[in-house]
Parts: structure tokens; sequence; C-alpha cells
């Protein structure tokens, strides 16, 4: 299953990606659209200083066995088939234990009312295609990948570095 | 005459002989604007909305338009940020402009000194001129006039006091200068008003979003009067007035068999020069086997060549790259503003030779050759040899070149449309006009101006648009790179006309056209010039509000720039609304990430000045956001 990853040395904090996600996450789909709507559409990718390096683009890590899932008493939050956690609107109560239990602080309150109290990343599933922050990155910080294709990538690109370092 | 392009490039350009060089490109490997329009996607979107601060150090600062963070490091928000950006792009256009007419003006007065070999062509210009800033004309021979005027300008970029400027007080109606006056945005010397604007915009100093906004009305006015006016008058006066002329438009007037030279960029102090010294050295262009000198323009060198001397455009903005993909450009010469620095990559894959001309417009691969007034004939030959010796390094193998072209009329300065007018009505020569717009025949005139830009199809918006203005009856008049896209699909002729035009309009144009002796309709656009001679449309525009008396924002009349690019086109447009015209922009400005500032320039602004701007970018609907302007107006006025 591909997951978001980043290569955080190549991150230039230029915040692109998030102003993609709020755009894909907008009724009109186009940033000057986006920006005349009511309610600001929401980024579920954020760009926050890290030790590492300039910023780290952190969004949710859709984990295997998932803090927020496993806290969630009403069972609101579960993993569907395409990989992805995901609210049940009907079912969230709003106590915010996910927001406690997510290590990586993913969990943000929803702007609309209607809905549930959480909103994250959903990974663009709807859209059918590439995460919009991963399109948007003018610097490929972020990768849509096989983890394992990102792994064998890294590899070679530190075996490289050793031989010309070497 | 071109057909619209329909093919596999009509994401990026409507011209098919564009289309023909943009596939050459991709053959030959040659990266052009396109591809690396492609590479820069997608872009900032803080950028795009203006909301990215870099006064300083201490930033980059930038507004997140969705949430946090909502202020700059020093306490900025979006609408001062977006405003501060605003009139720092207008101070870039202003001092293009400006810099532009004090070369032109350093340029007259040598020439007006004896110092230069550059005669004084425009005497009518010089009388009127002179009239125009009160000077004394009776006895005083052209070249003492000129010095005179000389002055009077040097005097405005050397003035200390709070007067302002000269040349826009007497260029402009009293009422528009009592307006502007009540809204404190008349411009002292111009030079000053650029250093004031750069230091209001610096960090912690003007915080009033509203206040900045003023302050780019008054920008818009230094570049109406120093920049555009003052350019135009000067080169008038050192070149000649422009009267109609034909020539021909596209990739396809570049010559299979003579020299080709391109000039490209904006002073005729260079063009002039190297048309002239083109058909003096014709002889040896013939020696070295070719079958002459074809000298041809791109952007406004094209358009200053064109109006005077008629020499055929090449293209516009976006083909820049294309003519030396031809393979058969030998040179291509560049003075200021809107060349591309990727020209001498694009050469060095054929035999072009890249020429830059001033200190301030070097390209690090080009071959430098300084003009100056004073060597300008020398420097011209040897430009115009440097072309004749590439000739024979030419790789037949390399060259092809578009068959592409139309023909186009050119040259309709205020002088030139007083004229034809005035052989239907002597006495009153804007009455024949009035008249019709009156009668509803003319239903009201637009300006279409400006550039290209990548972002846009080339040629399309300015295309699409213009033919639903003249099907619906409004007079299009055009400059710069605009009018080279009309001229290229046949809008600047008289076929355009019949083509183009309305049913009421084509009456009109061909009751002018035949008194004025054409044998035929004037073309449905007239091509006045280049962006700095917006100025004639604003000189037209003063006549006709003149003579209705009446101001020029009750005009049913609107301004556009379909395809902008330059900062120069932001400060045009600033000049124009600050006339009180309404100005269509077709690529959406860096301003929407302030709802202030974008409220106020396509709103609050008309309260102020009657002007503003009409942000647009779907042709049709755009002509139909100006003629619903046009016919409020003409309700206004009662026709
Ligand atoms: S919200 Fe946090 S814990 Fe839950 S899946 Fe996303 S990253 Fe993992
Ligand atoms: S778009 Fe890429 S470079 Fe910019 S902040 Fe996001 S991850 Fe970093
Ligand atoms: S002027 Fe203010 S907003 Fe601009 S970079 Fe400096 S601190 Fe940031």
């Amino acid at each position: 299953m591909k997951k978001i990853l980043v290569d955080d040395s190549k991150c230039l904090a230029c915040h692109s990606c998030e102003i993609a996600c709020s755009v894909a996450h907008s009724t009109a789909q186009t940033l000057y659209g986006a920006l005349a709507e009511p309610t600001p559409p929401l980024s579920g990718m954020h760009v926050e200083p890290s030790g590492r390096g300039r910023g780290f683009p952190l969004n949710c890590r859709h984990c295997q066995d998932a803090q927020c899932v496993r806290v969630c008493v009403t069972k609101a939050l579960s993993m569907n088939q395409d990989g992805v956690i995901v609210c049940d609107n009907n079912r969230c109560i709003g106590c915010y234990m996910c927001f406690i239990a997510c290590p990586f602080g993913a969990m943000q309150e929803s702007v609309v009312t209607s809905e549930a109290n959480v909103s994250k990343c959903d990974l663009c599933v709807e859209s059918g295609s590439d995460p919009a922050c991963v399109t948007a990155c003018p610097t490929q910080a972020l990768v849509f990948e096989e983890p394992d294709v990102f792994s064998k990538n890294k590899r070679i690109k530190y075996l490289v570095e050793l031989a010309v370092s070497g | 005459m071109c057909e619209f392009h329909q093919g596999s490039h009509s994401h990026q350009t409507i011209d098919p002989a564009a289309a023909e060089m943009i596939e050459k490109a991709n053959r030959e490997n040659v990266e052009t604007t396109w591809d690396r329009f492609e590479q820069q996607k997608p872009q900032c979107g803080f950028g795009d909305l203006g909301v990215c601060c870099r006064n300083c150090l201490q930033g980059p600062c930038r507004i997140n338009p969705f949430g946090e963070p909502k202020e700059g490091i020093c306490g900025a928000d979006a609408d001062l940020i977006v405003a501060r950006n605003l009139l720092r792009t207008i101070v870039g256009g202003a001092a293009s402009h400006v810099d532009h007419s004090y070369m032109a003006l350093h340029c007259l007065k040598e020439a007006a000194e004896g110092k230069a070999p550059y005669a004084l062509k425009g005497a009518d210009k010089i009388k009127s001129v002179a009239a125009k800033l009160g000077i004394a004309t009776q006895g005083k021979s052209d070249n003492a006039l000129a010095q005179e005027i000389v002055r009077a300008a040097l005097a405005d970029f050397s003035s200390y006091s709070d007067e302002p400027m000269g040349w826009l007080k007497a260029t402009v109606s009293p009422g528009l200068l009592e307006a502007w006056s009540k809204l404190g945005i008349l411009p002292k010397n111009p030079d000053r008003e650029i250093r004031t604007a750069m230091h209001q915009t610096s960090m912690g100093v003007d915080g009033s979003p509203i206040n900045l906004l003023l302050s780019s009305l008054k920008m818009g006015l230094v570049d109406g009067y120093a920049g555009l006016q003052m350019g135009t008058d000067i080169q008038d006066i050192l070149f000649g007035i422009p009267y109609p002329v034909k020539t021909e438009a596209n990739l396809g007037v570049l010559s299979h068999d003579k020299v080709n030279v391109v000039v490209h960029g904006h002073m005729p102090e260079v063009s002039e020069k190297i048309v002239e010294w083109a058909r003096k050295l014709e002889g040896e262009a013939i020696k070295a086997g070719a079958a002459g000198i074809n000298v041809a323009g791109i952007c406004c060198s094209g358009n200053e060549v064109l109006m005077r001397q008629g020499v055929p455009l090449a293209g516009n903005y976006l083909s820049q790259e294309l003519a030396i993909i031809t393979g058969a450009v030998e040179l291509i010469v560049v003075d200021v503003q809107c060349f591309m620095p990727s020209l001498t990559k694009v050469a060095a894959c054929y035999h072009t030779k890249v020429v830059t001309t001033t200190p301030i417009g070097q390209l690090p691969d080009a071959e430098y050759i300084p003009f100056t007034p004073e060597n300008a004939d020398v420097k011209a030959q040897e430009t115009i040899r440097m072309a004749i010796a590439a000739y024979a390094k030419r790789d037949a193998a390399k060259v092809q070149i578009p068959t592409h072209k139309s023909e186009a009329w050119g040259g309709f300065s205020v002088e030139t449309i007083v004229q034809a007018l005035s052989k239907l009505d002597a006495a009153n020569p804007l009455k024949p006009l009035i008249d019709n717009i009156v009668a509803g025949n003319v239903l009201g005139a637009v300006g279409v101006v400006g550039c290209n830009n990548v972002k846009a199809v080339q040629d399309q918006q300015t295309v699409e648009m213009v033919k639903d203005l003249l099907a619906n009856n409004v007079l299009v008049v055009a400059t710069g790179c605009t009018a080279h896209a009309l001229a290229k699909y046949g809008f600047l002729t008289p076929a355009g006309a019949k083509k183009y035009a309305g049913e009421k309009l084509l009456a009109v144009l061909t009751a002018v056209g035949e008194a004025a002796g054409l044998g035929g309709p004037l073309p449905p656009v007239l091509h006045m010039g280049s962006c700095v001679d917006n100025s004639r449309i604003g000189d037209l525009l003063g006549a006709l509000a003149g003579y209705l008396g009446v101001a020029i924002k009750d005009l049913p009349v609107a301004a556009s720039a379909p395809e902008l690019q330059h900062e120069k086109a932001v400060s045009i447009g600033t000049w124009a609304v600050a006339l009180g015209v309404l100005t269509h922009v077709g690529v959406v400005p860096p301003v929407l990430g302030s709802p202030l500032v974008t409220k106020v320039l396509t709103g609050d602004l008309e309260g102020l000045t009657g002007g503003k701007f009409l942000v647009e970018t779907d042709p049709h609907l755009a002509a139909e956001g100006m003629m619903a302007h046009i016919r409020a107006k003409r309700k206004a006025l009662g026709i």
C-alpha cells in the first residue's frame, strides 16, 4: 500500500503542500475559489519546525496499529479497505481521546459543525489521484510510494553517497 | 493569414506558426519558456496570492489564507503585505517606463545639441509639445525648441518643489488635475516619487493599506506622464509622428535568402538605427551571397519601427525564442525590457548572434555592443556587419520558416486618426466619430493592450475577446504585444473589418476609410503603437472627453490587458483606472490574498476615480463585462 513518505532534507518549508491540501478539500477545488468560501478549508498536512532540518511536513501516518483507533470508545475511527484511517461522523462523540493518543498531533477539529469533530489527512482517496500535497511539493520532498520502493531508493542513494565520499 | 491553431499545442498557443516552432524545438531538444513553465508547476500559492513578504531580513513571512499565521513577524497582515507588494510592482513598471523615456530624452538632448546623429523628424510634434508646455515657438529653430523641451522635461526630474509634474499638468484637463489633487495623488518629481514609494513600502513605515493604494494610483500617474506620455512625445520628436503604413506580421516574414536581423526590446534609438543601417549596408549583404537584409521586430522595438518604418513583425513576447528556432535568424539585437535571459541558450543551438546594447541589459553569453546616442551609427554598422558575417554560418538543414503571416496596418497615431476623420469633417474632425457613437453605430471603444503570458494560451484571450467586441460594434484600438497578436490574425486589415466587425461598425469604418483614400474600410483594430504609446490612447480619450465636455470616466469606453505579464502592464493599468477607465485584466494579479485590496481595486475605487479593475480570465465574459459597462455609460450620457 502506497504511503506519503518524506525526504525532509528536501523540504524548504514553503507550505505549498498545506495550501494544496486546503484547496483539495474545498468545494471549489481552485485556489481563488477556495478563498471565497465562507468556511476556509482545512489542511491535513502541517509543516512544522523540526530538529532534523528546515521543516517537516507531518500528516496522519495512517498507522497499521493506530493509537487513535485503539482509544476510540465508540469505534468511530477505523481503517478502511484502502488503508485509510477514517472517522464515522455518526459515531464520533467528540471526546478528543484520539487527539491525546495520536503521537504525531495529526488530529484537528473539523470546521464543519455538521460533521464529526475530527478532521485529518484522508490521503485524497476520493480524488482518485495522488495526494494533493505530494503533487504540489516543488522539491519532491513528499512522495507517494510503496514503502519498500522508498527504502530501496534510500539504500541506493546512501550507497552512492558513500561511494562518492569514500 | 493564419487560421487559429487547434492541434496538439492548443494549450500553449493558437498561432500555427508558433505551434510549428514549438514542435521543431521539441524535435531538436531546445527548451522553450513553455517547458520551463511546466517545470515551475505548481507555482507557489503564497506568491500567487501576494501574501509573501521579503521586505526585511526577518522574513520571509507569509500569511496562511486558510488559517494561522495571520500576521508577519512585524505584525503586517495580508492586507498590508499585499498592498505593499502591489505598490512595489507598480514602482517596477513605472521605473521601467520612466527610465525608458529618460533614455529617449538623453538622446533628444544630444541630437538637438548636434552631438548625436539623429535628425529630428517630428517637426509637427515639436510644435505641439512646445505649445502644450507653454514654450513660445515663434522664430525658433526646431533644434532650439527641442532643447527647450528637453529642459522642461529635465526640470521635472530635478524639481525640488511640491509642485505637480509639469509634463502631467501640460497634458491633462483641469478637471482631472482637480480630481487627482483632491485625492492627493498628483506626482511631483517622478524620480522622487519612485524613491518615496520604495521607502514607504520598506519595513516599519506605512501600515495603512488604503494609503498604500493611493500611492499606487499616484505611481500609475508617474508612469502615465513621466513614462508613457513623455516617452511618446520625445520619440515622436526624434523619429516622427507615425502615419498609416502597411506591413506583415508573424514568423513567415523571416526570409529564406536574406540576412535576417531581429530587433527586440523597446528603444527606438537602437532599432531605428538598425533599420537605417540595414538599408544602407544591403550591398555588403549581397556581396556576401544573401539577397539583402531583412529586419523584423519583436515586442515593442518591433512596434516602434513598424509604426514609423513599416518594418514587419516577427512575433510577440511568447514568440521570441521561436524566431531563433526557425534557424534563419542571423542576429537578434536587444536593448531593454521583455527579452528572456534564455535567448542566448536558444541561440547557442543555432548560428544566431545575440547582441545586447545597454549597460543595464546584459546577457552573459551575448555580444555586447554598447550603443550611445553619439556612437549609434558606428555601433549599428558593427551590428549589421556581424549579422552579415553570421549569414555564412546559417545551417540550411536547421532552417524551417513557417509560412504563416498576415497583412497588417499600423501607424495610427492620434494625429493620423484625426487626419482621417477630418476628411469627413475638416472643421470638427472628432464630430463624425462622436456622432456615430451617439447614433449607436459605434457602441463604444476598448483599448486592448499588454503582453503575452505563458499562463494563458498565446493570443487566445485577446483574439476571442476582440472578436466579441467587434461583432458588437465596439471599436478596438491596440498597442504592444496585443497589437501583434491581433496583427497575426488579420484584425489590422481592411479585410478584417469585413470579417470581424458588426454591420454598423463596418459601415462607419468603410465611410472613414473611403474618405481617407484607403479604398476600403479602416481596419477594425487600430494599431496605435508600443506600450509607451498607450499615451496615445490617453490623448484620444482626453480629446473625446474634451470635445463632449464630459470627464473621461463618463465615456463609453474600457481598457483591457487580456494577457498581461510585465510589471509595466500593471502600472499602465493603474494609470488607466486613475483616469477613470474600467480596466480588464485577463490574468489574475497577485492580490487575492487581501480581501481589502481586492475589494478596493475591483469596487470602491470607482467612487474615487471612476475607474476600477475587472478581473476575468474568460474572454467572452470579459467582453460582456466591458460592454455592460459601456452600455451603462451610454445610458448615463443619455445616448
Ligand atoms: S491520527 Fe495519528 S494515530 Fe491515528 S492513524 Fe493518523 S497518525 Fe496514526
Ligand atoms: S511542499 Fe514540500 S517543500 Fe514545501 S513545505 Fe511541503 S513538503 Fe516541504
Ligand atoms: S517586513 Fe514584516 S512581514 Fe515583511 S518580512 Fe519583515 S517582518 Fe516579515
